[in-house]
């Protein structure tokens, strides 16, 4: 790599990599950071330009990362590069509509520490391409699509739309929901939608959020309120398919009285910071994570419902779990593209996404509705986790992701 | 590169390890080495656990190598090793991978044209040859790390075998082998049970009678001045299908040695 008087040859070695990730997203250049750290060579491919990803338009939405996250995302060294952009998660409310009873999620019960902490994407992806600028044998290569995927026994090779061919033994396919790589293996993915939309907003407030989130069960979905760095808080306001193009269409003043009617007035004056986005919601889960020389990550494997906050967070599990299989193998000098290797990582990973997908749908079903005995029981049943410290601990560490096998990242040790 | 033994004194006049049964066996098997579904799946499963046992012990051993930590990607950087009976190099390319100074031996010319034909697909320079054991001991070859795995139970003569062995490893180096112990458990579960039930591996694979206990296989080290260092037992975890490292030598088993430098 260092023979500059060669460039022919410079430019064959630079094309033979051990990994390609289709897709710089938060998931494919997360995993990127971590594959790279560990010595292994890695070339992310990305069609956005990376100048457009880093502006504040590109991606409005904000990411609830839980401690397990953070730590995965520290170990990988972008945590530090995004420190001070990171409103931590002291507290979480979560509510049914008007009852008052609600469940509360104080941090001082556990042992002291955040549940997590809300960063907005476009923070989070500059902090990734901090980190995948400073990872050496890491090349991000932007705006640029694979135009074509020859994967073989012995490996894959990608061909540019500038006509670079680039060799791996592993495809990973992290382009999101849409996943070309998915698509060319011809993985089904399962699903159904939630005709539901998603609204994401940032609001200022007059008084201090002090670091906490609350998430009211109303009866078109929920509706969550996130805090960020200042007196602000990320929406994600959950509306029904008929009624959400009507709320998007409105003007600043009404969408904000909207906003008003369910936000309540406990953090005083609320303004609309930035613009508003809309998101289909809907569940998918492709019915096989690998293929030949193939792996899935992120949602390309699996989307869900944004109810419990854990998208990006489901992402990062991957993203540690697949590390971690891949840097063992490549330690053991094993072919890291090899069926063995491969189904470790499935083996892994796809029960407990089924798991969490099957648990966010039935809680978004008990919730989205106004039915009377519904809404009692779990009402009591919100009052009834209350009282049972073992129970609410438990969901407690499932809300900072701490609960099952856990790859080492997420535990905040070396892989 | 001395491929050949001195044509003056034949291999037929020295005492030799190698079966012809058996290499016409395996010989007959090359081209399915590498097969996904093919009959030594087996062995591809038993991978991780013999490399991880080579690895770990070889980090502790030859500490004197700065360069080799623990979470190297070339754990083995700067150690010349032999894989004794390489087949088709399912052990020898992640050897070559892990940064060794590898030369890979198997007596069956069918084996060694599948490994380095896999080699060629792969993009790896491989230093395969058709030869045997005591033809490189004749030749004074010597070595900082020798490994025969799953190889003894195939062999004519073990204790000739072992002496071969013995005298390949380098002063300060490292002997491992894998095997299948001669027990009442390791008749059932090797023979009857993966050759006759769950057809892991074909019939006729293993002569149990060929099985060595790790007391023989020490006693045969000694005796050539190597010091058996650790035996530990790999059985299989039903639930993830993976093999580890156990206390279990009933069955199937690894043995390092060292000799003094």
């Amino acid at each position: 790599m260092e023979d500059k008087h060669d460039s022919r040859q410079h430019r064959d070695q630079a094309n033979v990599v051990d990994v390609i990730i289709n897709g710089g997203g938060l998931v494919g250049l997360a995993l990127g950071c971590a594959l790279g750290d560990a010595g292994l060579r890695v070339a992310v491919i990305d069609r956005d330009d990376p100048a457009t990803m880093l502006d504040a338009p590109y991606d409005g939405r904000s990411s609830a990362i839980a401690w397990a996250s953070q730590q995965a995302l520290a170990m990988i060294g972008v945590w530090d590069h995004v420190a001070t952009q990171a409103q931590a998660l002291l507290d979480i409310r979560v509510s049914d509509g008007a009852s008052p009873l609600f469940l509360h999620y104080d941090h001082r019960e556990l042992d002291g520490q955040p549940f997590g902490y809300m960063v907005e994407n476009r923070h989070m992806r500059q902090a990734l391409h901090a980190r995948a600028a400073e990872t050496s044998t890491l090349e991000l290569i932007a705006p640029q699509s694979a135009t074509q995927i020859s994967r073989l026994d012995n490996g894959v090779s990608v061909q540019l739309s500038n006509k670079r061919e680039l060799q791996a033994r592993l495809l990973v396919g992290a382009e999101g929901r849409l996943s070309p790589s998915r698509e060319e293996a011809g993985i089904q993915v399962s699903g159904w939608s939630y005709h539901q939309v998603g609204i994401v907003c940032t609001v200022r407030h007059e008084l201090p959020h002090q670091g906490i989130a609350q998430e009211r069960f109303l009866p078109s979905g929920p509706f969550a309120i996130l805090p960020l760095m200042g007196n602000r808080c990320s929406l994600v306001w959950t509306e029904t398919d008929a009624l959400a193009p009507v709320m998007m269409a409105l003007d600043d003043d009404a969408f904000l009285a909207e906003i008003g009617k369910r936000f309540g007035d406990y953090l005083g004056e609320l303004a609309l910071e930035g613009p508003r986005w809309s998101y289909p919601l809907s569940l998918q889960i492709a019915d096989r994570y690998i293929d030949q020389r193939l792996a899935l990550a992120g949602d390309a494997a699996h989307g869900m419902h944004p109810i419990a906050g854990q998208g990006l967070n489901v992402g990062l599990r991957d993203v540690a779990a697949l590390t971690e299989v891949l840097v063992d193998a490549a330690r053991l000098g094993l072919d890291i593209g090899a069926p063995d290797v491969l189904e470790r990582y499935q083996r892994w990973r796809r029960f407990d996404n089924a798991t969490l997908l099957a648990v966010t749908d039935v809680l978004n079903r008990l919730f989205s509705n106004d039915v009377e005995p519904l809404h009692l029981a779990r009402d009591i049943g919100l009052a009834a986790v209350n009282k049972m410290p073992d129970l609410k601990k438990l969901f407690m560490r499932h809300a900072r992701g701490t609960v099952g096998k856990l790859p080492k990242l997420l535990n905040g040790e070396p892989v | 590169m001395n491929l050949s033994p001195e044509q003056n004194n034949s291999p037929q006049h020295r005492p030799n390890s190698v079966d012809p049964d058996e290499i016409s066996r395996f010989g007959a098997l090359a081209d399915r080495w590498w097969a996904a579904d093919g009959e030594f799946v087996a062995l591809h499963k038993l991978n991780p656990v013999r490399l991880g046992f080579i690895r770990d012990t070889a980090l502790s051993h030859f500490t004197d190598k700065a360069l080799n930590k623990p979470d190297s990607l070339k754990p083995l950087a700067g150690l010349r090793v032999l894989d004794l009976g390489c087949g088709g190099g399912l052990l020898s390319e992640p050897l070559h991978r892990m940064g060794a100074d590898l030369v890979s031996i198997d007596a069956s010319e069918d084996g060694i044209r599948a490994a380095k034909e896999h080699a060629a697909a792969n993009g790896l320079e491989m230093d395969y040859r058709c030869t045997t054991a005591e033809e490189l001991a004749a030749a004074g070859e010597q070595f900082d790390i020798v490994v025969a795995m799953e190889i003894i139970e195939h062999v004519a003569d073990v204790n000739v075998f072992m002496d071969t062995c013995a005298a390949l490893v380098k002063p300060g180096g490292l002997f491992f082998a894998s095997t299948l112990n001669r027990t009442p458990k390791s008749y059932a579960l090797a023979i009857v049970g993966a050759e006759y039930l769950l057809r892991w591996v074909p019939r006729g694979t293993h002569d149990w009678r060929k099985f060595v206990r790790p007391s023989e296989l020490a006693r045969g080290l000694r005796r050539n001045g190597l010091m058996t260092d650790k035996v530990t037992g790999v059985t299989l975890d039903i639930a993830s299908g993976d093999w580890n490292r156990s206390d279990d030598t009933a069955v199937n088993y690894m043995l390092s040695a060292q000799r003094p430098a």
